[in-house]
């Protein structure tokens, strides 16, 4: 039993970051545009280096 | 690329073209800022390659700093220096091969509509994380956890799950709180007392080391109702701002004439007695008199009808007319708010006052049911209170009533199926504007139509040009090439169809106001207007061909009815819809397309406010109607009927008036949007009788205590999602 006391808070820890990295996108505003998000990963504009 | 070839294809064309740019109904644009965002609308952006294309281009312009592309709106913003406008850059975007409009930045007011969607998302994540953790939790207490194992694990769930309902349920305490207010009862408030109920007894159970809380209902409760809320919102802001978009493609200016020297300035800067020049080709952006030129005018939008009207100096013109031969000078007289355009935006307020307030099937199942389950909830926890006297018992059984009846199902059943339904048809190139739209036009038993440019195009065409004498076609021709009048235009089009050359007529001049004039082998020869020409004007939208001193020549015309206009009719009739056409039009044009079309119930020469009228008299005695429309004259009308429908070529303020607008030309998608609707209100029904039936099995378990948190997890999850699917099969 003593192990749930270590286990519960881990999975809410992981949980946490999901939650956390959850409000960063949408503060990034990466829901915005979710078509043409889609479609940027694909091109290959700023392979060779990032946007400046 | 050839996919993206076949996208370009498949793409709904979501904003107007140039040539529909409606009316200058200007009066929000108080002024456009300075080196603000310019926002580009897109209309026919589709791919990857687009997006890269668009933006380079924009990029490589100096002065540019920042250019994004969103292709969910099919819009870009872009930053740049103050020197840059949007003029250049929506030509050097067309010089790319990609049609582009200026958009109104200040119109569209985005931010408002994403805020709110981003603060729903937020809570749908929150709601999330916090019912997977409570669910895990109570994973442990369902396989048998009991003694201070079940506590603790009661105690976690309850400090995740009180905090986390307490935020994600916001929208729903304050709706439900503003409608104990007004006295009403909506879906809200038994959501509300549900979780208020749940989370109060299962805490004291908790505390009482008891064997049931309903931590994890409560916050499952939340999620799925945030889920409905969320979708139905994202259905509405996508349309909203779809058509906002529409009224701000139009980004009217005028040409003021100050001490001889001209200025573009916004048509809402006008001031009474300032003189406008209206080039031919342009739109009247005030009520005024004309001081300089002669022209004619085309009153289609206003009034429906297709003869163009003449005008010099002193004849009065108003906004939204059309000018088509001659430059004017006009001297304002009305700008604004105060144009003749605005009486029209009275009766549309006269009108809405009328229209009986629809009740949607959502709120008709909320009167019923929100009364029910809090009857339900109090009689079982009295029974329990007199049969047991513990009134622990009783508030448990109350809550688990509460929970096991929470509209889960009932809140998801209308927005999944609207948001189905609307994203189905915004494929097919309609803009379903208004939540309530799609039931109330499966509703539909009678249809009216409005005549020009809705089941016309608006664009003439010459009739019976081959009974003309060969001689006569061919100076007709010569003479029509020189003009760029719309019936010239037309003559000149319909006569190289039949392989007409035309012959060499010199001397061309355009007498602007009357018609053609030039020279032929020595004779005089005209096109142009009844009077001018010398010959008896009829009531049919007619031009004239005057060779020499012989008799005048009559070229009637008529116009081009819209693709998929008679099918339509007919497919309506065949469903046995009564068909009405209503317009503002002579008697003669308006009865040849009724004969064209085959409609039997022909209005003539309606004015605006007796539209409104005669459909509230149809209304009156019965009828569900539908009204289709683009003119202003229409906008009454528009608002008066159960349900509306207006092309993109209308101008904007039908558009506004409108629950659905179609994007396309074709008339004949209307029929899909029929057949949704009917399907449409079908699944709602279905999703309202699968819900029921839920609460038909489950609530006899609650009632009688054996409802158990398991229970009250899988009846909810379930529901939700059969209804989910149910919906999705409309797609």
């Amino acid at each position: 039993m003593g192990i749930l006391g270590l286990l519960i808070p881990i999975s809410l820890g992981l949980g946490m970051i999901g939650l956390l990295a959850f409000f960063w996108a949408l503060k990034r505003g990466q829901f915005e545009d979710p078509d043409g998000d889609a479609y940027r990963i694909l091109r290959k504009d700023y392979d060779e280096r990032p946007k400046p | 690329m050839s996919t993206c070839m076949t996208q370009a294809l498949n793409a709904p064309q979501l904003a107007a073209c140039p040539a529909c740019a409606a009316a200058p109904l200007a009066e929000h644009l108080a002024a456009l800022p300075q080196n603000a965002k310019i926002m580009l609308s897109l209309p026919q952006i589709h791919c990857a390659a687009c997006i890269s294309d668009v933006e380079r281009a924009l990029l490589n312009v100096e002065g540019v700093t920042e250019a994004r592309v969103n292709l969910t709106l099919r819009r870009a913003a872009i930053e740049a220096a103050p020197q840059i406008t949007a003029q250049d850059l929506t030509q050097l975007l067309q010089q790319a091969g990609f049609e582009a409009h200026e958009l109104d930045a200040d119109m569209l007011s985005t931010t408002q509509a994403d805020t709110q969607s981003r603060d729903l998302l937020m809570r749908l994540g929150v709601a999330f994380f916090a019912m997977m953790n409570v669910m895990l939790l109570s994973v442990a207490i369902w396989s048998g956890a009991d003694g201070v194992t079940r506590d603790m694990m009661h105690w976690i769930s309850a400090a995740i799950a009180i905090p986390a309902v307490i935020f994600c349920g916001r929208p729903f305490y304050v709706s439900a709180f503003w409608a104990l207010r007004a006295g009403r009862l909506n879906m809200d408030v038994p959501i509300t007392l549900a979780l208020v109920l749940a989370l109060g007894t299962s805490l004291f159970e908790t505390m009482q080391s008891g064997q049931h809380a309903y931590f994890d209902a409560a916050i499952a409760l939340c999620f799925f109702l945030l889920g409905g809320r969320y979708l139905d919102h994202r259905t509405r802001a996508g349309a909203r701002s779809a058509a906002q978009e529409l009224a701000a493609l139009d980004v009217p200016r005028a040409c003021r004439l100050r001490d001889g020297i001209e200025e573009r300035v916004l048509a809402a800067e006008l001031c009474l007695g300032d003189l406008v020049r209206v080039k031919a080709g342009g739109r009247i952006p005030v009520d005024g008199v004309v001081r300089e030129g002669r022209s004619e005018v085309d009153r289609a939008l206003m009034t429906g009808e297709t003869l163009p009207a003449f005008v010099q100096e002193n004849s009065s013109v108003s906004a939204g007319e059309v000018n088509l031969t001659g430059s004017l000078v006009i001297e304002t007289h009305a700008a604004g708010r105060d144009t003749a355009l605005h009486k029209i935006a009275e009766l549309v307020a006269a009108a809405e006052a009328g229209r009986g307030n629809y009740t949607s099937l959502a709120d008709q199942a909320a009167k019923l049911y929100a009364p029910g389950v809090h009857i339900l909830a109090g009689v079982s926890a009295v029974g329990w209170w007199l049969a047991t006297q513990d009134a622990r018992i009783a508030f448990n059984i109350a809550a688990a009533v509460l929970i096991i009846t929470c509209p889960c199902a009932l809140g998801l059943a209308v927005p999944a199926v609207t948001t189905a339904a609307s994203g189905r048809l915004f494929r097919k190139g309609m803009l379903v504007k208004n939540g309530t739209a799609l039931e109330r036009l499966s509703e539909v038993d009678t249809v009216v139509f409005d005549k020009t440019g809705t089941l016309t195009l608006g664009a003439l065409q010459a009739l019976d040009l081959q009974t003309l004498p060969d001689g006569a076609k061919r100076v007709a021709l010569g003479l029509a090439q020189a003009s760029s009048h719309p019936l010239a235009q037309a003559v000149s089009k319909g006569l190289q169809g039949l392989g007409v050359r035309p012959s060499a007529v010199t001397d061309l001049s355009e007498k602007p106001g009357f018609g053609v004039e030039g020279d032929w082998r020595g004779k005089t020869v005209r096109l142009g207007r009844a009077a001018w020409v010398g010959a008896q004007g009829g009531d049919v939208t007619a031009t004239y061909l005057k060779i020499g001193d012989a008799e005048p020549l009559a070229i009637n015309f008529t116009d081009t009815i819209r693709l998929g206009a008679a099918q339509t009719i007919a497919a309506l009739k065949a469903q046995g819809m009564r068909v009405v056409l209503m317009s503002g039009d002579t008697e003669g044009s308006v009865s040849r397309l009724a004969n064209a079309l085959g409609i039997e119930d022909v209005q003539a020469q309606v004015l605006p406010a007796e539209k409104a009228a005669r459909i509230a008299a149809l209304a009156q005695a019965g009828g569900k109607v539908l009204m289709v429309g683009d003119g202003l004259n229409d906008t009454a009308a528009l608002s008066a009927a159960h349900v509306s429908i207006s092309p993109a070529s209308a101008v904007d303020a039908a558009r506004s008036a409108s629950d659905i607008v179609l994007m396309g030309a074709d008339l004949s998608v209307m029929l899909d949007a029929l057949g949704t609707a009917g399907q449409a209100r079908r699944r709602i029904r279905e999703n309202f009788a699968i819900a029921t039936i839920y609460n038909v099995i489950a609530v006899p378990f609650a009632v009688m205590g054996l409802a158990t948190p398991l229970v009250a997890a899988l009846a909810m999850s379930s529901s939700s999602i059969t209804v989910s699917l149910n919906a999705l099969r409309l797609r």
